[in-house]
Order: C-alpha cells, then sequence, then structure tokens
C-alpha cells in the first residue's frame, strides 16, 4: 500500500459520476421518496410524536382514527401514530446497522476470495454454501431462543444470516473483474492483494453491489418483522413495526387501525425500496450473474 | 439422454455438499440450544433442586460427560429415531411429533397441489404475453406479495375473508372436523395465505425462465417463420425450458418453510411449527431441537432437489 493518496482517492468514487445525470423513472423516483421519508422519520421520529411512545393516552383499546389519534389506539390504549413513528428507528435502524454489516463482511471476504483464490477461496465458498442450506427464519428462531433477544443479537444474526448471500453475488462480480487486463497488470506492477481489492475490483462492483445491498435489506426487514412477530425480535415496551402488529392481532377481527397502519408502514417501506431498485438506470444495477 | 461422467460428478458433489451442510445445521443447532442459559437439570427438577438432586440427575442425564460426546449421541439418537423426552410434560418427543408432523405435511401437500398447476399456467401466461397489460397486472401483484411479510398476507386475508366479506372464521382451527364444510373452512385460510406466499414467487421464477428460452434464436426463428405466438411459446420455448421451471418449483416450495412458521402461528393451526415456536418460549430443548431439524431437513433437500434438476437439465453437459 505505497500508492499515493491522490489516485486512490480519485478511483474510489461511487458511480454516480456528476458529468453524467442518471435519469430515474417515476415509478423509481416514488420509491426513493418514501424510502427518504421512512429515513428521515428513523431519525427524527422522536421530536415529532404527538405523545409519550409507552404512555397510555386513550380511555378506548383499539380506538379508531380520530382527529386526537390519528392511528387509533392500541390494545393498551397508547397512540399507533406515535408507536409507529418510534418503530420506524427500530425497524429502519437495526435493517440498516445488518445489512451494512452483512455486505461489508460478504463483500470483503468475497473479494478476497475472488483474488486469492485456491484453498482459501474453496474452504471459504463450501462453507458459506453449506450455511446457504438453512432456512434465514429458522436460523433467526433458534439463535434468538438460545441467547435471548436484543438489538446487538439482533444485528448480529441478521447480518449472519444475508452475509453468504452478498459474498456469492460479491465473488461471482469479482472473479470477472479479476479476469480483465487492468488487474493483471496492476498485478505484475507487483502491487498488494488489500491494493488490488481496494483500487481495482472494489470501483468495477460497487454499483451492482449497491443495487444488492437494496433488495437484501428488504430481506433483513421481511426477517426482522417475522421474528418480532413471533414476539422473537424487539422486545416490550419497545416496538417495531412487526412488533407493533403482533400486539394488536386481537383487534384484527375488529378491523382495528392499530393492526392495519404498521402492516402498511412495513409494506410501504419494502415495497418502495423494490421499486427503487428494479427501476435504477441499467447500468448502476447491471448484474453479471 | 445418455450423462456424462461430469454431470454424475456434479450430482454426486451436489449431494456431498448437502451432507456436509446437514452435519453443520446439526452441529449448529445442538450447540446454539446448549448456549441456553441455566443447568437443564435445575430447571426440570424446579422447587426440588437440592444440590445432591441436581448432581445425581446430571449424572442420570449424562450432562457431565463432554458436549462432543453428548453431540455424538443426539446424532446417533435422531439417526435411530429416538428424540428424547420433552422436558415440559415428559412426553416422547417422536410422540408429540408425529400428529403435528401429518398436519404440517397435509397443509403444506394441498397448498403444493393447488399452488403448482396455478403458478405454472399463469407464470406460462404472462411470459406469452410479455408486456401485455394481463403481464403487468401479474408483475405488480406478485412484486407486492414477495415483498411484504407473510404475517402481512396473513393478515390481509383475515381482514378480506372474515372480517369484511364473513366467510370464514377468523383466527381460529377447530380441531374436531366432522363434516367436508368444516374442514374446508378450517384449512381454507392458511391454504389461501400460504398459496399467495408460494405462487408469487413460483410465477415470478416460472416467467423468467420461460422468457429466458424466448430469447434464443431458434424461438425467434420460430417467429420468423410465422409460428403464431402460443404455438412459438408452447411447442418451441417450453420443452427446453422444462428444466428451469422444474427447479424453480423447487425452490419456491422451499418458501413454504418459512412461510409455514408464520402461518401456523397466526392460525393457531397444530402443525410442527406451531409445535417449535411454543418450545421456545417454554425453553424446552428437545423438542426445539427435533422440529429445527425436520424444518432443516426439508428445506435442504428442496433445495438439492432444485439444484439436482438445474445440472440434469442442462443440455450442454449431455453427452
Amino acid at each position: 500500500m505505497t500508492a499515493p493518496e491522490t489516485p486512490n482517492a480519485r478511483r474510489l468514487r461511487l458511480p454516480f459520476r456528476g458529468d453524467r445525470a442518471y435519469a430515474f423513472n417515476w415509478i423509481g423516483r416514488i420509491g426513493l421518496c418514501i424510502i427518504l421519508f421512512w429515513l428521515v422519520i428513523a431519525v427524527i421520529g422522536q421530536w415529532i410524536a404527538p405523545y409519550p411512545v409507552g404512555k397510555i393516552v386513550g380511555w378506548d383499546y383499539f380506538a379508531p382514527v380520530s382527529r386526537e389519534f390519528w392511528m387509533g389506539t392500541d390494545y393498551l390504549g397508547r397512540d399507533i401514530f406515535s408507536r409507529v413513528l418510534m418503530g420506524a428507528r427500530y425497524t429502519v435502524g437495526i435493517a440498516l446497522a445488518a445489512v451494512a454489516l452483512a455486505v461489508a463482511a460478504g463483500v470483503i471476504l468475497g473479494m478476497m476470495a475472488a483474488v486469492a483464490g485456491g484453498w482459501f477461496d474453496l474452504l471459504l465458498s463450501r462453507f458459506v454454501d453449506a450455511f446457504n442450506g438453512i432456512p434465514s427464519l429458522l436460523f433467526g428462531l433458534v439463535v434468538v431462543a438460545a441467547v435471548g433477544s436484543s438489538i446487538p443479537v439482533l444485528v448480529l444474526t441478521l447480518a449472519a444470516i444475508y452475509m453468504p448471500g452478498a459474498y456469492r453475488f460479491a465473488r461471482a462480480l469479482a472473479v470477472n473483474v479479476n479476469a480483465m487486463d487492468f488487474v493483471t497488470v496492476a498485478r505484475a506492477r507487483g502491487e498488494h492483494t488489500s491494493y488490488l481489492i481496494a483500487c481495482e475490483i472494489l470501483p468495477n462492483i460497487l454499483g451492482p453491489v449497491l443495487a444488492d445491498l437494496g433488495l437484501r435489506f428488504v430481506y433483513i426487514v421481511l426477517v426482522l418483522s417475522g421474528l418480532s412477530f413471533l414476539g422473537l425480535g424487539v422486545q416490550p415496551p419497545n416496538a417495531d413495526w412487526g412488533a407493533l402488529v403482533r400486539e394488536n392481532i386481537e383487534g384484527l377481527s375488529l378491523g382495528a387501525p392499530a393492526v392495519i397502519f404498521p402492516s402498511i408502514a412495513i409494506a410501504s417501506l419494502t415495497i418502495s425500496v423494490n421499486m427503487f431498485i428494479d427501476n435504477l438506470p441499467t447500468k448502476i444495477r447491471d448484474r453479471s450473474d | 439422454m445418455l450423462r456424462s461422467a461430469t454431470t454424475w460428478l456434479l450430482i454426486g458433489q451436489r449431494l456431498g455438499t448437502a451432507l456436509i451442510t446437514l452435519v453443520i445445521v446439526s452441529f449448529a443447532v445442538f450447540f446454539a440450544t446448549e448456549l441456553l442459559p441455566g443447568d437443564v437439570a435445575e430447571i426440570l427438577l424446579g422447587q426440588a433442586a437440592t444440590p445432591e438432586a441436581v448432581t445425581g440427575l446430571r449424572e442420570a442425564m449424562g450432562l457431565n460427560e463432554p458436549a462432543i460426546l453428548r453431540f455424538l449421541g443426539w446424532l446417533g439418537g435422531l439417526a435411530t429415531g429416538d428424540l428424547g423426552t420433552s422436558y415440559v410434560n415428559k412426553v416422547e418427543v417422536a410422540d408429540l411429533l408425529a400428529g403435528r408432523l401429518a398436519n404440517s405435511l397435509r397443509l403444506a401437500g394441498i397448498v403444493t397441489a393447488i399452488c403448482v398447476p396455478l403458478s405454472l399456467s399463469l407464470g406460462i401466461a404472462a411470459a406469452m404475453w410479455r408486456n401485455t397489460l394481463f403481464d403487468r397486472v401479474i408483475s405488480v401483484m406478485t412484486i407486492s406479495v414477495i415483498s411484504v411479510p407473510e404475517f402481512m398476507v396473513a393478515t390481509l386475508a383475515v381482514l378480506i375473508f372474515a372480517v369484511w366479506l364473513d366467510w370464514l372464521p377468523a383466527l381460529s382451527y377447530g380441531v374436531d372436523v366432522d363434516s367436508l364444510g368444516a374442514m374446508l373452512r378450517a384449512y381454507a385460510m392458511p391454504v389461501i395465505t400460504l398459496s399467495f406466499v408460494v405462487s408469487a414467487q413460483m410465477i415470478r421464477m416460472t416467467r423468467a425462465a420461460v422468457i429466458e428460452t424466448i430469447n434464443t434464436p431458434y424461438v425467434e426463428m420460430a417467429l420468423l417463420k410465422g409460428a403464431s405466438r402460443a404455438r412459438m411459446v408452447l411447442i418451441h420455448a417450453l420443452p427446453n425450458a422444462l428444466g428451469p421451471i422444474a427447479n424453480a418449483v423447487a425452490l419456491s416450495l422451499s418458501y413454504l418453510v418459512g412461510g409455514v412458521i408464520i402461518v401456523e402461528t397466526v392460525f393457531n393451526y397444530p402443525g410442527v411449527a406451531k409445535l417449535m415456536v411454543d418450545a421456545v418460549s417454554t425453553r424446552d430443548l428437545p423438542l426445539i431441537q427435533s422440529c429445527a431439524m425436520i424444518f432443516c431437513v426439508s428445506y435442504l433437500s428442496l433445495i438439492t432437489l432444485a439444484d439436482m434438476i438445474a445440472i440434469l437439465s442442462n443440455p450442454r453437459l449431455r453427452h
């Protein structure tokens, strides 16, 4: 790693170059807007919530939508609107942390396997294949049953579930780039493996990897909600959206808004990420496998 | 249809990977449950946990032996059908599982019987009339079902069929089903929910498999010589898409494993998944281990089957 600082910095740019505007179509734009909306809510939700999250504010449980309670009240008479706003922080935050961890670890290991090859690649790939044979929700269920549920455990478990996929994806892309002339040249120059990974391979696979990150984010939100729905995710008195649905499932036969709004929140987030990724310009999400 | 040595080698490799996976999975399941805090002997004895009694029981249960020996013993027991005894109600796990497994398999069987013909026809039709209104409606619907959690599909089904239309009972499962009508009502909700989840995957994958074949030169040739769209897809493209489609079917059915955990919980359906979720809350280790193994084995068999179909149906390996 004796390469000068400047070329590194120049080459490590994101694939969104300033001089080339990427046009998103309108479906992609709507998706992006909803994603940004929930991101903002996740950050500022605490301050714009009209009522304290854990406080029982209504006399009636499973109250309908009213001017006072925008999304009705839950099974204890707490304000659902405030709880959904705070739930955004848990759902989006845990899923983002987990996906970042999973993709970072998976991509780094995948590039190392592609560049190093040999027994390192073989061993890691076999291990990851084996890990892929475990159904994700079940893995979460067993781990959470074993060590108990807390937010760090959830993040690590979800990251562990989706790391193998990110590894396979990044490795497949990196193997192709690794065969190109400029990598051979760099290797002939005597560059170190870490230089090859960071400056030759990563910039060339970054677009598809980011698109893949979006899809993996959706899966993680789904598994997290599933775990919370089974009562193994975020623990009371806190609640992510999955846990909000679980808490209020009794109100389902009454058609209570307390069940419907958290569900809509989950669906709006996951569907808009899918819409956004599906409509990315092919230049960015061009996949090689 | 002679298969070359390469094909058999690939199949052998795939089966080998599956076996290794199975060992790793059982290892993981055993040690994950070992991590549970609290001493098993103390939990079992409850109020009567005097130090002498705990030592005696630990000795009797073989808990003082090294973990690896206990793991091998447990694995041997699994292989010979001895699944251990439930901690909570002292019943043989095998007896607890027998009836539940039949229930879960019945549910999965009904869903498969409904989904496969339905999704294949919808998937092929969507590929045949690609980019038409029909195709778009199908694609929006499948994307929506895939992007939401299984429990939401279940919730929606209850809202529509039980609350608004009032056709079916909400969130209840009658154990004593005496007539055909009662049985239909009991199964309708879980089956509808699971079918949605599994079909959405299957339709998408089938459509993709057929479209991939349509994009080949020989299908274009059929179009150029004047074959109708239906003839082009059904006679020319479909036979060659059968392998990928079979692969898609096996792969989508593996979504049953995750789906069934949620659906059995939501609808209180007495299957293996419900048993396992209950076992997690009562910390009944032998029961959790056995249930987890059942799910892992079925999931693993389905994805291994899918891979093997993909290998066997690849014409490039056929010489």
